[in-house]
């Protein structure tokens, strides 16, 4: 009796161990994710703020030494983004609930969840040249549409991959229960499935908008820039990530101290987005009585 | 639901969008090399606002200029290095200079003053071909017998971005090192056979600075923004000069315009007392063939008041402006446009 | 059976609206699939050239020469496979580990802002690690840790006649670094992905191993890590498909030289990089522009047999 309560407390000890132990490397994990961040959220905004003036949310793009801002860009930015996310976001949502609920164990949907990984992985450069060989040769010349269909093609895998993760998760019970109460198909899907799982298919979207947000490549062929004042998404449009090439690359210190505001302004921007949506998310499901 | 708002929210704003005011007519758009960017930018701006038509510059480099006015998709097109005469014909365009720039070469080397290094054009062909490795190299000491050159590796850092101040750089190298020109040649992007890319002007220079025993290739008016240490070659007479705006226009001046195809006229490696060797213009193409006349005369009207105005712009962003005879070259070869029978210059 | 108007069981009436719901979502499949298609076609017919000039070849050339119109996309191919496996490799525990604290041991008030600032990584924008790398992390690298890595690690054979690990001048960019920039990029995804999932985890499972005296890390590699693990492998294909087709953050760190690495610190270059610095000056129908789209059918390629047979120790695993 005694040899087994010794042989047991050891393992009990060992077991112990390697939990703290475990444990520990986690919190060096989270540690060392922070510290990146705070480095590199440091050189943006030490580089940042420096330019941050009303000059950059209200003047254009214009010639070093005549004060000129970002305005141009961020709008561009805020367009193209915004149409990506609408074209590409519920693409990628509707192609996660196809491969987790309608097509489950058929040889289609295993084609597409292979092909969706694989457009997971295409460099963003050769989707803006895939994008310039449809979209912009075709009709003579770049576009901000252009821009946004390239955004899409790249936001559309990240948001199947995470809704198809997530969906995956639901247990069966909830399911089951909607289709003992008489729900058809879609109703299930709509009304009780996707709802249990939107905080993660909000993660999703949010990570694809993060990505988009800051993509040079895919635009550099598509919509190229424009130092014009314009809001016609069929002419070239400014963008910010553009902006911060372009301006990054110059001698004159203005340019380069914009650039950084510029990009000091992507993050901002979308950790408000992150923010802004968990929180209503948050209110929403409360409300509900969740 | 929040969502629904977000629907119609979103809705509106792609209603608003759409409906948003065209692009006037009259702006012009160009693409190209990145080395004229800003003062095209600039000349544009003060070109806008002195009345003209408003233009919208991207710099993608200079093949990616060629290609779009290939394309047609843009106005015109802007690129370092001249186009071939058989594609010019090929693809029906015209080509002329509009600016002039330089290329120096900045080094890190520690405990040395860089402006005081004087190489020679074959030493800095046989550094970048890596046959030259070391700061104390015999070949380097006996061109600087005053300096205390450090036992260092040398670093040789290039654009890895293909660009035409790499073509610019390559050819002057090619035209002066026998064993540049073989083992690696010129062109917008080549293989280099030591050394690291870096991308943009921006990364040489910050490469270079990183780096002990550091030496590349950047635009002038990035070293003088910068405050760079640039080092002093030898030119086409064989004496070292620094790099200086008089000796830029110097070196201009010699080029051989009169028997220069295309205006292509090389300005590398020119004699002289100033003249510094790597010297170039940059070319902007038009079509000889527009589908809308009145675009590319858009075009010309904005060179042209450039040229007669910019001289005060071009100084403060440190680019050399053409020679006044060369520029009224340039304006005799517009006059050759004559789409639909009627000459597109003189403008009306 | 007397009641005839009882459908049979599994034979349900199928509503107008479900038919379209099906529709819909099929032909969302279906746009995925034809876009993959497009690319690849349009990849494939533009570097033709390529293949017409080299023949298969072109693969394992290792000569990439604009100048003389030699090319070979062994290089290219060599560090993009070094650097997305290295960076997955770095990346993958750091994001669980990160995950696992979020869900498990994290105190209550800190796991929203903490899960909010690992998201916060992802909202940098590409060309920012790019410049962080080249201007903070590149010194580093060649003032302090390769020349560590140089002296500790002297005594590991070369491979072949050129494979030294860790000796070339500590110029700061190369394989190395570009890794590292990777990790740090791909480590939000997987971190925030892995978080999402273990959250979705029925707490039931977990209450099950803790009634039986389950430790918090044995509870979750002996019974939750199972449960979910085919949605885990998920965020790991995330971080490799961002690994594999990042480009501009490349540009700044890789080091860009088209040649063959003869160390893990030496400079190289990815398939994305090469074509994101030459693509702008190729022009079409020339063998430039041509070699470049045969290396991005190449890099779908790539992707493909990774992909595959990274499913296939997926499906192994789980037979087992």
């Amino acid at each position: 009796m005694k040899q087994l309560t010794a042989a047991t407390r050891a393992r009990y000890f060992r077991r112990q161990l390697v939990d703290r132990i475990m444990g520990g490397l986690c919190i060096a994990a989270a540690g060392v994710g922070l510290i990146l961040l705070a480095l590199i959220l440091w050189m943006l905004f030490s580089n940042g703020l420096g330019g941050l003036t009303l000059d950059v949310f209200t003047r254009p793009m214009s010639q070093p030494g005549s004060g000129g801002g970002l305005a141009n860009a961020i709008v561009g930015s805020l367009l193209q983004v915004g149409v990506g996310a609408m074209i590409g976001a519920p693409l990628g949502m509707m192609v996660g609930v196809y491969l987790s609920e309608v097509g489950k164990g058929s040889r289609f949907a295993s084609v597409v969840r292979f092909v969706n990984d694989i457009l997971l992985s295409a460099p963003s450069v050769l989707i803006g040249l895939f994008v310039y060989q449809i979209a912009v040769l075709p009709f003579g010349g770049f576009s901000g549409i252009a821009g946004s269909i390239a955004l899409a093609l790249i936001a559309m895998p990240i948001v199947a991959r995470t809704t198809e993760d997530i969906l995956r998760l639901v247990p069966q019970a909830y399911r089951d229960g909607a289709i003992a109460l008489g729900s058809r198909e879609n109703e299930v899907v709509r009304k009780v499935v996707l709802p249990a799982a939107f905080g993660g298919i909000l993660t999703g979207v949010l990570l694809a908008v993060a990505r988009i947000a800051g993509e040079t490549a895919p635009l550099l062929f598509t919509s190229l820039g424009n130092d014009v004042w314009s809001t016609d998404m069929t002419q070239p449009m400014a963008s910010l990530p553009m902006a911060i090439v372009r301006y990054s690359n110059t001698p004159y210190p203005e340019w380069v101290s914009l650039a950084w505001t510029g990009a000091m302004l992507i993050t901002v921007g979308v950790l408000v987005l992150n923010i802004a949506s968990r929180f209503s998310y948050a209110a929403v499901a409360g409300k509900q009585g969740g | 639901m929040l969502i629904q708002l977000a629907r119609r929210l979103v809705i509106a704003l792609a209603a608003t969008v759409l409906v948003a005011a065209p692009a006037l007519a009259q702006d012009i758009t160009g693409a190209g090399a990145t080395f004229p960017a800003p003062i095209y930018s600039s000349w544009g701006e003060d070109y806008a606002k002195a009345g003209g038509s408003r233009l919208n510059y991207q710099a993608l480099g200079s093949g990616a200029g060629v290609t779009q006015i290939i394309n047609r998709t843009v106005d015109f097109g802007a690129s370092d290095s001249p186009v071939a005469t058989e594609r010019l014909e090929k693809e029906q365009l015209l080509q002329f200079p509009a600016v002039i720039g330089a290329v120096v070469v900045i080094v890190n080397v520690p405990g040395v003053d860089g402006t005081k290094i004087r190489l020679t054009g074959e030493a800095l062909g046989e550094i970048y071909v890596g046959r030259i490795r070391l700061w104390d190299d015999p070949k380097i000491t006996t061109l600087n017998p005053t300096l205390k050159l450090p036992r260092i590796p040398i670093s040789p850092a290039y654009r890895a971005d293909s660009s035409g101040t790499t073509s610019i750089f390559t050819k002057y190298l090619s035209s002066v090192s026998p064993i540049f020109k073989e083992r690696t040649g010129a062109g917008n992007s080549v293989a280099w056979r030591t050394g690291l890319g870096a991308p943009g002007n921006a990364g040489v220079a910050a490469a270079v600075k990183n780096i002990k025993g550091g030496i590349g290739y950047v635009e002038f008016a990035y070293a003088a923004e910068n405050g760079m240490q640039a080092l002093q070659l030898a030119n086409g007479s064989g004496k070292f000069v620094t790099p200086t705006v008089p000796g830029f226009l110097q070196a201009a001046e010699q080029a051989d315009w009169n028997n220069a195809k295309n205006m292509a006229a090389t300005m590398l490696n020119m004699p002289g007392d100033n003249s510094w060797p790597i010297v170039s213009a940059t070319y902007i193409l038009v079509p000889r063939n527009p589908k809308d006349p009145a675009r590319t005369q858009s075009v010309l009207k904005y060179v042209d008041w450039s040229f007669r105005n910019g001289a005060a712009t071009a100084d403060r962003l440190h680019y050399i402006m053409l020679p006044t005879a060369v520029q009224d070259r340039v304006r005799a070869q517009w006059a050759t446009l004559t789409p639909a029978g009627k000459p597109l210059w003189p403008a009306n | 059976m007397n009641t005839p108007a009882t459908p049979a069981i599994g034979a349900r009436k199928i509503h107008p609206a479900d038919t379209t719901f099906r529709l819909s979502l099929h032909a969302a499949g279906a746009i995925v699939v034809i876009v993959l298609l497009s690319i690849l076609a349009i990849m494939f017919m533009g570097g033709k050239l390529a293949f017409d000039t080299f023949g298969l070849g072109f693969i394992w050339g290792t000569e990439w020469n604009p100048v003389t119109q030699i090319y070979g996309a062994l290089p290219a191919i060599t560090g993009t496979l070094v650097t997305a496996i290295l960076a997955l490799c770095i990346a993958w525990p750091i994001g669980f580990g990160i995950a696992f604290f979020l869900t498990e041991t994290c105190p209550e008030k800190l796991r929203t802002p903490l899960g909010v600032a690992i998201e916060l990584l992802a909202a940098v924008p590409s060309i920012v690690y790019g410049m962080w790398g080249f201007f903070v992390l590149a010194p580093f690298m060649s003032e302090y840790v390769q020349p560590w890595l140089t002296n500790t690690f002297l005594w590991i054979p070369p491979i072949g006649d050129s494979f030294f690990w860790f000796t070339a001048p500590p110029i700061g960019v190369g394989m190395l670094t570009a890794a590292l920039i990777l990790a740090v990029m791909i480590l939000p995804f997987i971190a925030a992905t892995t978080r999402d999932v273990l959250l979705s985890t029925p707490q039931l499972l977990k209450d099950g191993a803790y009634a039986m005296g389950a430790t918090r890390w044995e509870a979750l590699t002996g019974v939750v890590i199972p449960a979910v693990r085919g949605s885990l492998f998920g965020a790991v294909f995330l971080g490799l498909g961002r690994a594999l087709g990042e480009t501009m953050a490349v540009v700044f760190v890789i080091g860009n030289a088209i040649r063959m690495p003869d160390s893990l610190m030496a400079p190289s270059a990815t398939i994305a990089s090469v074509v994101a610095n030459n693509f702008p000056e190729a022009e079409p129908g020339t063998l430039d522009l041509a070699v470049l789209l045969a290396l991005g059918f190449i890099l779908f390629v790539v992707s493909f047999g990774v992909l595959a047979v990274a499913r296939l120790l997926l499906r192994q695993e789980r037979m087992s």
